[in-house]
């Protein structure tokens, strides 16, 4: 009973605090600073020469982002390959 | 392995999943999409063969040497590409204006032209090459690993 009430009391603070920060978005599609993006639209097809403004973001703008989203990739593939290899060998050898 | 009408429909297909998915990467600075993405869809052929054929047999034509040798060659050309525009800041844009993928198009919504796009190409060609050979050296020893077990079961 004494736990029923105490999480009881904790969903409603949480519910409260989770609506509380859904009141504050501001409206969808309305951006509060968008210096940033009005700088790449207007000059992204011209200063990268891509009309994919998306890949020049991923590859021109925010190209270090892209080395660490392949540094994670090469980490995931090292480590599958090390981890099935040794499990590999042990078996072999036991 | 499945029966032969399924690895003859897949024999087929994957001549075509192959095609899209190099579309999608070459593609990449003009329409949505990029290295990521059509090196996933490859791999999702890769994984249709593994399906329809048993883990060793594509074993025999997939090896893990190649697949590695592919993801670290694709990792060089991204940091090479990365670096080469050093001169001015890391990831500097150098090819524009010149004559190798240096085409600017008009500003505004357009048909879009292959020969634009500067670095963004090449290095959508290493990221897809790095994707395509890593994924599928995990598909397969992930297949190959439980794939063991059970001959040794």
């Amino acid at each position: 009973m004494k736990r029923q009430v105490t999480g009881l009391i904790v969903l409603i603070v949480l519910v409260a605090f989770l609506v509380w920060g859904v009141m504050l978005i501001h409206p969808f599609g309305y951006p509060d600073a968008s210096d940033m993006d009005d700088y790449i639209i207007e000059n992204a097809q011209e200063e990268t020469g891509s009309n994919n403004v998306v890949a020049a973001v991923l590859f021109d703008y925010r190209a270090l982002d892209t080395l660490g989203e392949a540094t994670i990739l090469f980490t995931a593939v090292m480590g599958v390959l090390l981890l099935l290899r040794a499990s590999k060998r042990k078996k072999e050898t036991s | 392995m499945l029966t032969k009408i399924v690895r003859t429909v897949a024999n087929q297909l994957i001549l075509f999943i192959v095609i899209f998915g190099l579309y999608v990467i070459v593609h990449g600075h003009i329409t949505p999409g990029g290295g990521f993405q059509g090196g996933a869809v490859i791999v999702s052929g890769v994984v249709m063969l593994l399906v329809a054929f048993s883990s060793k047999e594509l074993k025999k034509s997939l090896r893990e040497r190649v697949l590695s040798i592919m993801e670290s060659s694709g990792a060089v050309i991204f940091i090479g590409l990365a670096f080469a525009g050093i001169g001015t800041v890391f990831f500097y844009n150098l090819l524009v204006g010149t004559p190798i993928f240096g085409r600017v198009p008009a500003i505004g919504p357009g048909p879009g032209d292959i020969w634009t796009g500067g670095v963004i190409p090449l290095m959508n060609f290493a990221v897809g090459l790095k994707v395509i050979a890593g994924l599928s050296a995990v598909v397969l020893a992930l297949a190959l690993f439980s794939g063991g077990e059970e001959v040794e079961e």
